[in-house]
């Protein structure tokens, strides 16, 4: 037993230096030499960061894409989704409520238009990405509010497409970011 | 569409591919014969010789499991000190507060046995010093004592009749400096690449482009990232797990992160084949355990593909399948999958949130992890197997009239004893747990408690019983996932799961580790014509039986109140 508890305590105190120590040393090492330093990659307008690529965003205002419904607000600081069963009066109530805010503010778009994501909150509360179906759905009031053709905004949808893993694996997608700070650009 | 289930097919087959040269290669690495990763022998024996471990001298399972059992008390005490603390030690740029005494227990213990059920947020609940030297270091040494079990069976299934398991210091040291800290470099070198971060900084201030200011939590995660996969842990450096667009920052990382969850589990079964030459008795096992995955993966992928009935009634469209509580750059497919191979492996992690699943799903995740044998967790996964299999073994023998035998030894009435007592173990401790939680929350919901029974539950009627046999399975499954909408950082949880998870890690071990010790001790009997073959498909199909039978039986009326229930009132 004592001799089972002193290899205990040695062998203890090598495995922390070397799985807490010296392997995070090494990985954030290597890290350094990633696109984003380690740090996370940023997003910059004229010089000044907006933002972090992968993070979501809180996008209310009429003249941006809007990501999706998050249970944490888009507060970084932590994340959550909503924890909310399938079969719950109250969610489903409330995801009633956002079908009908979203008709209000897309006018002319038909209920049966509206992709499930944009009215459903996320796993992260911070989901970067929307279906390319939820911004298509946006392009008419973007449009309007910035006196932009739809045409053009379409096209703009179409360019931050992001297609899946190697042309075949996964869904596509659109980074909200990237496409409201194109869509600030655009004349 | 196709394209989310085309990469779920490739995800699979790229596990299967990977894990049949790793198995190889593992066992190599336990007979001592000559392998890429030799350059690391410097590192053992300065290891061996600082510690005083002898590394061939041998030990019978008692010692075996002694030396196994003292280690894992001192991090017990070591991790759960450290978590109440964590506030006065360094790396804490978040100035994160110390734990309480009841979330300390139930932490240190959850990491400890390998399950990473978290009562907390990785965000406000830990500092860096004890994400890396508490979860980390946890998260490499249970999966390492989970094939230090393993091998130990290995041991004594290879030799006719022997004493010896092999030394505990040395196959455990080796499955780290030749199995964990290899392959999670590899993994976190790809991550990092990904997105994943790496960097000691605290939290950043940003204003977005909107005008709002928010923080945005970050920190050095790739590593653990790695480990929690591979090491089948699952606890998150973040609150959301891999659902983080931090912890899982693309459809590559995720696939990656599925690929190498399942990679060591599956890679043991082909080790075993290897190690004690009985090749087709590890296809035979992989085999059922396929078979097992199947029936539970198919129908979670195409509930979540078709979409909540509920929402459909509501008039919009779910072209992406139900989209609660998932990720757009994940889809309903690898979600699905995601779901399945976290809760039969016992890996925990999640990349959508099970709470918001449809019931069917979140049925077969409940079900993933009471069998808790379709390919298992890291070593542990197989000594599930081998309880199921050892009943097999005996109800065969009575059917055709004969002793049963397993391996050329007969098993006898103790061997059985110890089999039966693990199997009945999880069904007791999740059934009896439970309808405390729920007797509680109906009858005493206003009881004076800091959290009140009645504000535990996130959802109502089904839904929320299903919160409540979720918790306690995940506990005893040491899987980690939860339906976590449950409000389960108080005393009642804490306390209550705690205990279910440190019976239900280590009995789970010593049960099969000194039942192969005993036969191992036996004389050896030589296969005959008449000698029930253990390796045939026939005897597969059998033990699958008894895996099914046995479930059904300590389950379904479990299973009848939650997610059954929920089903029929959506349809």
């Amino acid at each position: 037993m004592k001799k089972d508890l002193l290899i205990s305590l040695k062998l203890t105190l090598l495995m922390i230096i070397l799985c807490a120590v010296l392997y995070p040393l090494l990985i954030a090492g290597i890290g350094k030499a990633t696109p984003g330093g380690g740090k996370g990659e940023t997003v910059s307008v004229n010089g000044k960061v907006v933002g972090y690529e992968k993070i979501g965003q809180k996008f209310t205002d009429d003249k941006y894409f809007w990501g999706r419904p998050s249970a944490v607000d888009y507060n970084a600081a932590g994340s959550a989704g909503s924890n909310k069963g399938p079969s719950n009066p109250d969610y489903l109530q409330i995801v009633k409520d956002r079908i009908d805010s979203f008709l209000v503010h897309n006018p002319g778009v038909k209920k049966e238009e509206i992709p499930a994501e944009m009215v459903t909150a996320s796993g992260s509360g911070l989901d970067p990405d929307i279906s390319p179906a939820g911004a298509y759905i946006q392009v008419k009031r973007i449009a309007s509010i910035r006196n932009l053709p739809e045409e053009k905004v379409k096209a703009l949808v179409e360019e931050h497409i992001q297609k899946p893993l190697a042309g075949m694996l996964g869904p596509s997608k659109v980074n909200v970011l990237k496409l409201n700070v194109a869509l600030d650009n655009l004349k | 569409m196709n394209s989310e289930i085309l990469g779920v097919v490739i995800t699979f087959l790229i596990t299967v591919l990977l894990a049949y040269p790793l198995g190889k290669y593992i066992s190599k690495v336990f007979k001592g014969e000559r392998t890429l990763t030799d350059f690391m022998n410097p590192v053992e024996k300065f290891f061996f010789r600082v510690c005083g471990i002898n590394p061939t001298e041998s030990m019978n399972w008692k010692q075996f499991l002694k030396a196994m059992l003292t280690i894992n008390m001192l991090w017990l005490v070591y991790a759960f000190f450290l978590l109440i603390f964590q506030h006065k030690l360094p790396l804490n740029p978040d100035g994160n507060p110390g734990q309480t005494p009841d979330l300390a227990f139930n932490t240190a213990i959850s990491f400890l046995v390998n399950c990473n059920l978290q009562h907390y947020s990785g965000e406000s609940g830990l500092t860096y010093f004890t994400q890396l030297f508490v979860i980390t270091f946890l998260q490499f040494v249970s999966a390492a004592t989970g094939i230090a079990a393993l091998v130990a069976v290995f041991n004594g299934l290879k030799e006719k009749t022997t004493e010896n398991l092999g030394n505990f210091w040395s196959i455990f040291t080796k499955s780290i400096t030749r199995v964990l800290l290899p392959l999670c470099i590899i993994a976190a070198i790809f991550l990092a690449f990904n997105g994943s971060p790496t960097s000691y900084d605290g939290k950043d201030s940003i204003v977005t482009l909107q005008g709002d200011s928010v923080q945005v939590s970050r920190g050095p995660a790739a590593g653990m990232i790695a480990i929690k996969h591979l090491g089948t842990n699952g606890g998150g450096w973040f609150g959301v797990n891999s659902a983080h667009p931090l912890e899982n920052p693309n459809y590559f990382t995720n696939m990656l992160e599925m690929v190498i969850q399942v990679l060591i589990p599956v890679a043991m079964i082909f080790a075993l084949g290897f190690y004690i030459n009985r090749r087709k008795l590890s296809k035979v096992i992989f085999g059922v355990m396929t078979i097992g995955l199947l029936c539970l993966l198919i129908p979670t992928i195409i509930t979540e593909i078709n979409g909540n009935p509920a929402i459909e009634k509501l008039g919009v469209a779910q072209p992406t399948g139900a989209m609660e509580g998932k990720e757009v750059r994940f889809g309903p497919a690898a979600s699905g999958y995601w779901s399945i191979v976290t809760t039969i492996i016992s890996t925990g992690s999640v990349n959508s949130m099970h709470d918001s699943s449809m019931p069917m799903s979140g049925m077969m995740q409940l079900l993933g992890m009471m069998i808790n044998a379709f390919y298992g967790g890291c070593g542990v996964g197989i000594l599930n197997y081998l309880i199921y299999l050892i009943i097999a073994v005996f109800i065969s023998g009575l059917m055709v009239g004969r002793t049963p035998e397993f391996m050329g030894h007969k098993v006898e009435a103790r061997e059985v004893k110890i089999a039966s007592l693990v199997m009945l173990l999880s069904a007791f401790l999740v059934k009896a747990f439970t309808a405390l939680a729920a007797y509680m929350v109906a009858h005493h919901p206003e009881i004076a408690w800091q959290v009140k029974p009645g504000a535990w539950l996130n959802n109502p009627s089904y839904h929320g019983f299903s919160e409540m046999l979720y918790e306690f399975t995940s506990a005893n499954a040491n899987n980690g996932s939860g339906f976590e909408g449950l409000g389960d950082n108080n005393i009642f949880w804490n306390v209550t799961t705690g205990i279910v998870l440190i019976l239900a890690r280590f009995l789970p071990i010593i049960g099969p580790v000194a039942i192969i010790g005993l036969l191992a001790k036996k004389k050896f009997v030589p296969e005959s014509p008449g000698t029930l073959r253990t390796d045939s498909w026939t005897f597969g199909m059998m033990t699958f039986a008894v895996i099914i039978v046995f479930n059904a039986l300590s389950f379904f009326p479990a299973l009848a109140l939650g997610p059954i229930a929920e089903y029929f009132s959506m349809h």
